[in-house]
């Protein structure tokens, strides 16, 4: 028994190890030199060997292990499983104790500019990701376009703020609105298509609006973005060191001017909209509205047949998705000051839709871990450049293999018999 | 068609037609179900009796035909020319299928509450109400709860209210699925094979979960099956087609003696089985 175990695996690890050749083979094995008669090629046959070799011994490592493991390596998840009756108690007192953690970072003794920064953007996705659980975690409608609407939000808000002197927060709802009416828009000729179809087309969408921000030169200035956009201020106050209109925001306070407030503000303001994105979504879960939307995932055709409108409710989830990508972009937009399409690249959506993934998808919490470690991580880890899409490809399919429905993945419902139940078992 | 005098007559299929590509799938097909009756549709595999309840509730449009559904305040809807959420919404009719569609991932409380989208949705003010924790809203979902829990007791299902709908057994998922469309208050219930795949004890308590909703809401059910003892004890009138029309319409008494029906499941003896022009076309390419 144990002699055919390790023949397969032996076998198993050749097999990886060829294959591990051949893909080194180009990769490693060849290497193109400057010499003095031009370009020439060398081989470097010693490091296509090592390859091999290490994908031989870790291939049978993890046979071993797997072994040694038994079925804790094999899990496999299916739809029940990630039901849990239980309401999740530990998860919501866990939710709280990083809600609290949140709002005393600045406050650490550890914590500087550069963290509190970093923190702003790791909650951009995190409310990014909320945002889009809506359309493909709740809804079960694929998309691949959700930059789009972050986009529409930030011109919404660089234009109107510029054009108009509109205040930051007038904007936002505007910004929203705007955003949710492109997410009607987009919604309407996607209502058919599922899956890898509709994929497809927001994809499209994704890039249209790029496209449109780079070559409508005379609104959105084209690939010179949009600079100077109005920063933000605390009720009227202006985070600067003096300003010609009136009292600014450390003169008001009597406090020393640093540029640091304004980087909490920033953060505090993000923080604030993405818990309050946090709390729309959990309402609306328990909401009809919400319901409605996990029904939709589940079975379409049930869903007509108990009287269910296929299209509002696909057009709501779509709008409401994109009203809080408008939000986010809006933020985006005055934290930074200055906007461009290149910050609108498909690979942002790409980001924020594995972000919802590799959390979970409708998990709330495994959406802030799973930003963290996508977006924090690479910010954290500036200095290895060049290791740092190769670390989040192993990342992705590392969680890929042991967590295949994405690091928090579990659903508990949104109404519950309860005690009624209990009685009457 | 004579006219019936009681019970009041609820809905009325009148030369519907449907064909897909060369395959006359329903074929001039009229019938009518009645209020407070369990109406039988039986026929042999391929007859069309799916078909017939996918026009009725909308998935197909026919090519041509009437359906008329009559609502006991004297209201009539058209439901070849409605969406088919608007016959669930509007019109009442809400089915289950052949092969069960439950929301498998939400609870089974959830599965109930869904049913019950249009009520509650109107209740929350396109969720602005639901948002802000009305107390209109909050009594409006009480009530919806209390209706879910009212099937769930009548289907034996109370205990696994807060369990996932797709991990219940086979038989508890047929039931929860009839649960479900009690709870979107039909006028008339369309259920597709309720019976298939239950073992013959979970069949008699089918049987009487349908005498009960008849005796409770009166509504009117219309029910394909291959069970014969679901069909001939609990159904008041029996439809059978055959290659997508209809050969015999009547008790159940009458429809188990009819010669065609016989013909239609049996084959006739000399013809083996097969149906009279295949016979036909099977000896000409003999010959």
């Amino acid at each position: 028994m144990t002699a055919l175990r390790l023949r397969t695996e032996l076998v198993d690890a050749l097999i990886a190890a060829f294959v591990a050749a051949l893909l080194a083979l180009p990769l490693l094995g060849f290497k193109l030199t400057d010499s003095a008669t031009g370009l020439s090629l060398d081989y470097r046959w010693p490091l296509v060997g090592y390859a091999a070799g290490a994908v031989f011994t870790g291939r049978l490592a993890i046979g071993q292990l797997r072994h040694f493991f038994g079925a804790r390596f094999d899990r496999t998840r299916g739809q029940s499983d990630i039901y849990s009756a239980d309401p999740g108690r530990a998860r919501i007192m866990f939710g709280w104790a990083l809600i609290a953690i949140a709002l005393v970072l600045p406050w650490l003794p550890f914590a500087d500019k550069g963290l509190v920064d970093k923190a702003t953007l790791v909650l951009i996705y995190v409310m990014l990701g909320w945002g889009l659980n809506i359309v493909v975690g709740l809804a079960g409608l694929l998309d691949l376009g959700y930059v789009a609407f972050y986009a529409i939000g930030a011109y919404a808000y660089a234009l109107l703020a510029k054009t108009f002197g509109i205040s930051f927060w007038l904007c936002l709802p505007l910004a929203g609105l705007l955003a949710a009416s492109f997410g009607i828009l987009l919604g309407f000729p996607v209502l058919r298509l599922r899956g890898d179809y509709l994929a497809i087309v927001t994809l499209g969408f994704g890039e249209i609006i790029r496209v449109i921000l780079q070559n409508w030169g005379e609104v959105t200035g084209g690939p010179n973005g949009i600079n100077s956009v109005p920063r933000p201020t605390f009720f009227g106050l202006p985070f600067s060191a003096i300003s010609p209109t009136g009292p600014t925001f450390h003169e008001f306070f009597g406090l020393p001017f640093s540029p640091v407030h304004r980087i909490y503000f920033l953060y505090y303001l993000i923080l604030a909209l993405a818990l309050f994105t946090n709390i729309f979504i959990i309402r609306i879960r328990r909401l009809p509205a919400g319901r409605a939307w996990e029904a939709l995932r589940e079975d379409e055709t049930a869903c007509k047949s108990l009287g269910i409108n296929p299209t509002l409710t696909k057009l709501a989830a779509f709008a409401t998705g994109a009203c809080f990508a408008g939000f986010a972009g809006s933020f985006f937009a005055t934290r930074q000051g200055f906007i461009s399409p290149e910050s609108f690249s498909f690979i942002e959506s790409a980001i924020i839709l594995a972000v919802v993934v590799l959390g979970g998808m409708g998990s709330q919490i495994g959406i802030v871990f799973a930003a963290l470690l996508l977006v924090g991580l690479p910010e954290w880890f500036r200095e290895l450049e060049q290791y740092r899409m190769l670390a989040f490809g192993a990342a992705m399919v590392l969680i890929m293999l042991w967590r295949p429905r994405g690091l928090l993945a579990s659903r508990s419902p949104t109404v519950r018999l309860g005690k009624l139940a209990e009685a009457a078992s | 068609m004579n006219k019936d005098t009681l019970p009041q007559r609820i809905l009325e299929v009148e030369r519907l037609s449907i064909r897909f590509g060369g395959l006359l799938a329903v074929n001039d097909l009229s019938f009518a179900a009645h209020d407070r009756e369990i109406t039988a549709i039986i026929g042999p595999n391929g007859a069309g009796k799916t078909t017939v309840f996918n026009c009725l509730t909308g998935f197909y449009k026919p090519g041509v035909g009437r359906i008329r559904l009559t609502h006991a305040d004297g209201r009539d809807y058209l439901l070849e020319r409605m969406d088919d959420f608007r016959i669930a919404r509007e019109a009442r009719v809400v089915r289950t299928f052949q092969n069960i569609r439950l929301f498998a991932g939400m609870s089974v409380l959830e599965n109930l509450l869904v049913a019950q989208h249009a009520a509650l949705m109107r209740a929350s003010l396109f969720s602005v109400a639901g948002m802000l924790g009305l107390p209109s809203y909050r009594k409006a979902e009480k009530i919806a709860i209390e209706r879910a829990r009212h099937w769930l007791e009548k289907t034996e299902l109370i205990a696994a209210a807060d369990e996932a709908a797709g991990s219940l057994p086979y038989g508890a998922q047929r039931r929860l699925e009839i649960a479900r469309a009690m709870c979107a208050e039909p006028v008339l219930l369309c259920l597709d094979e309720p019976a298939a795949g239950l073992n013959p004890h979970e069949s008699l308590e089918l049987n009487e979960l349908l005498l009960a909703i008849r005796a409770e809401t009166g509504t009117a059910i219309l029910l394909i099956e291959h069970d014969m003892s679901v069909v001939m004890q609990i159904s008041d009138h029996v439809i059978v087609l055959d290659h997508g029309a209809k050969i015999a319409d009547g008790s159940p008494q009458a429809v188990r003696a009819d010669e065609a029906v016989i013909h239609a499941y049996l084959g006739t003896p000399d013809s083996e089985d097969l149906p009279p022009d295949l016979a036909i076309g099977i000896a000409k390419a003999g010959r």
